[in-house]
């Protein structure tokens, strides 16, 4: 595991950006070899996105052979809504990029067969070749995706009920009325993201420091299901310095002394 | 017609061309991506968003990608330009040499001359006036002047605005009083037998104090033309009265009307009536050429009815002629800056000035945002006329009808229905 650790959010948010990057970059994709991207939704990779706008106007990259999966979406929500994760990956981030509708995948909340609408998405990551990296954030109670506490750490693809921290955080995007949150989503699984051959995720703000000890430094922990990605080859734990507060001196230390080894992997390409 | 669409880059334009004369492409595929603009969507603020263009239209970008899985066929690069709706003149006399109301034998060929040479002021849509004529010049053009499509050809006439003949005798101004009419037939009667038809017609100035005006505003009304106070001596109450009739605009504010009285402020007075229904809003006309209208008035005008300005030129014959001397008809004149005067006389023969001054002038003189500078000639004209769903708007779906300007408001490039039309 690598534990990144930044002064803020908008260093957090760069670096997570320039490391996409330069993934994208040095995977040389092409029309036969397409780079295949997991992506998560929320406030904290927001200022990743905007970084990742900007490397595409400035012809740092392209996104015309990068095929995106999105983690999750709300079921029964009018696509169009503004609070679907539809809504929120264009308005956010590809109406601003190069990338084709065809490759961007994003799971039907409003599918007439839920389940098959799942086993659909996770035969789509296949035949895509899986998943090369996949960028998810964490909710305060270490959720990943919607795998809320409890969830099994090998699940796949599937329809989740959300609990209910879930949906009173959620009240606030729907004026605060909790009859109008949906109580349903569609989720990639723990085990579908544990299958990207790099996973990268991102934890913000203090609100998120016990998260982070959850997930680091306790054990492997349904009801933190952040914490099964220590048993995962390549994860990245990009973090700023708030959400470092539960974490020991020593943990901090190690890997801040590191920080000059890491950076390498974000440098200009 | 996408070929004459501006693509960055040389080769790009090369190949385009290629297409075109191949035919390869046809104009309905085409969707086409205008990227790093700043437009006016939504809330009337400029945001910077990218419009999207298909067959004519605005696009819903979000709609084409997830349900279509469609992508653009081109992308222009508009440089972080200003991307506003075309401008819509609802009152213009005419312009390089032409006068709509002398009906010569080719009144359709003159429409057609001005059309074309707005379209470089940002007007992509217009409506012809005809100021008081005799009845068989009414006659003669009414049918003749017909609701036309914008194009290549030129902008689109949205129907006629009659101004005049049932105007007072004192407010007449350059109306010939020989040819002014009361409705002498009860109004309703009165209309047809000077216009003949109304088929085309956008809209129609006239004083309410003239008795049997009523029925005519009503009927006018109703047939969706919008009705105009303008010419009049009315009072306030009078005005109030034509409102609640129907009537939606004042013409030219502030000139041939009773000036503002703080006792009876007369048809100025409608600009902060509280006896315009909830949900209606009066507009009105403004010349902002820097002559017809102080600036301090026209600032009054506008802190008090912001959202009811409409600019329009007024534009007479002599609009787009080059300084110097002309003969327009049997008159003399002479053009020096903004002005128009009658050769030999400091007597202003009319404005002539263009859309897209007045919109700087307007944005200048008020202190407004660029915003409000760029609706008063677009969407509230379009509100005015009750088209703001298709025209003087950038919402999806509207008419691709919009102009490209620089930050000093300079108009570069006209489109209409999504197809370049002018260019600087």
């Amino acid at each position: 595991m690598k534990l990144i650790i930044l002064r803020d959010y908008d260093e957090a948010s760069e670096w997570a950006a320039r490391y996409i990057r330069n993934r994208i970059i040095r995977f040389k994709p092409g029309p036969d070899s397409f780079f295949t991207l997991g992506l998560p939704t929320g406030s904290t990779p927001l200022g990743c996105y905007k970084k990742l706008i900007e490397y595409y106007k400035k012809g740092e990259i392209s996104f015309q052979y990068v095929k995106t999966f999105n983690m999750d979406e709300y079921v029964g929500l009018p696509r169009d809504h503004p609070e679907s994760y539809h809504s929120f990956m264009w308005n956010n981030f590809f109406k601003h990029i190069d990338i084709r509708s065809e490759n961007a995948h994003i799971l039907d909340g409003n599918a007439p067969d839920l389940q098959k609408e799942c086993q659909d998405f996770e035969e789509k990551i296949k035949a895509a070749g899986g998943i090369e990296l996949f960028v998810g954030g964490i909710g305060p109670d270490g959720h990943i995706a919607f795998n809320e506490p409890g969830s099994s750490l090998v699940s796949r693809t599937r329809v989740k009920t959300l609990a209910m921290d879930t949906i009173l955080a959620n009240a606030r995007f729907f004026d605060g009325n909790l009859s109008k949150v949906p109580t349903m989503a569609l989720t990639v699984g723990v085990g579908t993201v544990m299958d990207a051959r790099e996973v990268m995720i991102l934890i913000t703000g203090a609100h998120k420091a016990f998260a982070l000890y959850k997930a680091i430094e306790e054990g492997v922990n349904h009801m933190w299901t952040v914490s099964a990605f220590q048993q995962h080859p390549q994860t990245i734990f990009v973090c700023d310095e708030d959400a470092t507060q539960e974490l020991r001196v020593k943990t901090v230390k190690y890997f801040k002394g590191m920080m000059h080894v890491h950076n390498k992997l974000v440098e200009e390409p | 017609m996408f070929g004459s669409l501006p693509v960055n880059g040389e080769r790009e334009r090369e190949r385009e061309r290629e297409e075109r004369a191949d035919g390869l492409c046809s104009y309905e595929l085409t969707r086409v991506w205008l990227s790093r603009s700043r437009g006016i969507l939504g809330d009337h603020r400029l945001q910077r968003e990218d419009l999207w263009v298909r067959d004519g239209k605005i696009l819903n970008p979000e709609k084409l990608f997830f349900d279509e899985q469609g992508f653009a066929d081109h992308k222009i690069d508009c440089g972080n330009k200003i991307i506003a709706p075309g401008f819509i003149d609802v009152q213009i006399n005419g312009g390089y040499g032409i006068d709509f109301s002398q009906a010569t034998d080719d009144i359709t060929g003159g429409v057609a001359q001005v059309a074309k040479r707005i379209l470089e002021h940002g007007v992509t849509s217009f409506c012809p006036t005809l100021v008081t004529s005799p009845l068989d010049i009414y006659h003669q053009v009414i049918p003749q002047l017909k609701v036309k499509d914008g194009g290549a050809d030129g902008a689109g006439v949205l129907g006629l605005h009659l101004e005049g003949p049932f105007i007072s005798e004192e407010k007449r101004g350059a109306h010939p009083p020989r040819f002014l009419r009361p409705f002498s037939k009860g109004g309703v009667a009165d209309l047809f037998e000077t216009y003949g038809q109304l088929e085309n017609v956008a809209m129609v100035t006239l004083a309410p104090e003239l008795p049997n005006s009523g029925p005519a505003i009503c009927e006018l009304a109703r047939r969706g033309i919008a009705v105009s106070l303008g010419h009049s001596m009315a009072d306030l109450s009078q005005a109030e009265e034509a409102v609640l009739k129907g009537a939606s605009f004042i013409t030219h504010l502030f000139n041939a009307m009773l000036p503002f009285h703080h006792r009876d402020p007369g048809i100025v007075g409608l600009l902060t009536s509280d006896r315009v229904p909830a949900g209606r809003t009066v507009y009105y006309g403004m010349i902002a050429d820097g002559i017809h209208t102080h600036p301090a008035a026209l600032r009054i005008a506008h802190r008090a009815h912001p959202a009811g300005l409409v600019l329009v030129t007024d534009a007479v014959t002599a609009m787009g002629l080059p300084a110097g001397r002309h003969t327009l008809g049997q008159q003399e004149i002479h053009i020096q800056g903004l002005h128009a005067y009658v050769a030999g006389t400091k007597t202003l023969s009319g404005s002539i000035a263009t859309m897209d001054m007045c919109v700087r002038h307007f944005k200048q003189a008020s202190g407004c945002t660029v915003e409000a500078a760029l609706e008063a000639a677009s969407l509230h004209p379009a509100q005015l006329l009750g088209i703001s769903h298709r025209k003087g708007t950038l919402e999806y779906g509207a008419d691709a009808d919009f102009i490209i300007l620089d930050d000093s408001l300079t108009v570069q490039e006209t489109y209409i229905a999504g197809e370049l039309v002018w260019r600087k």
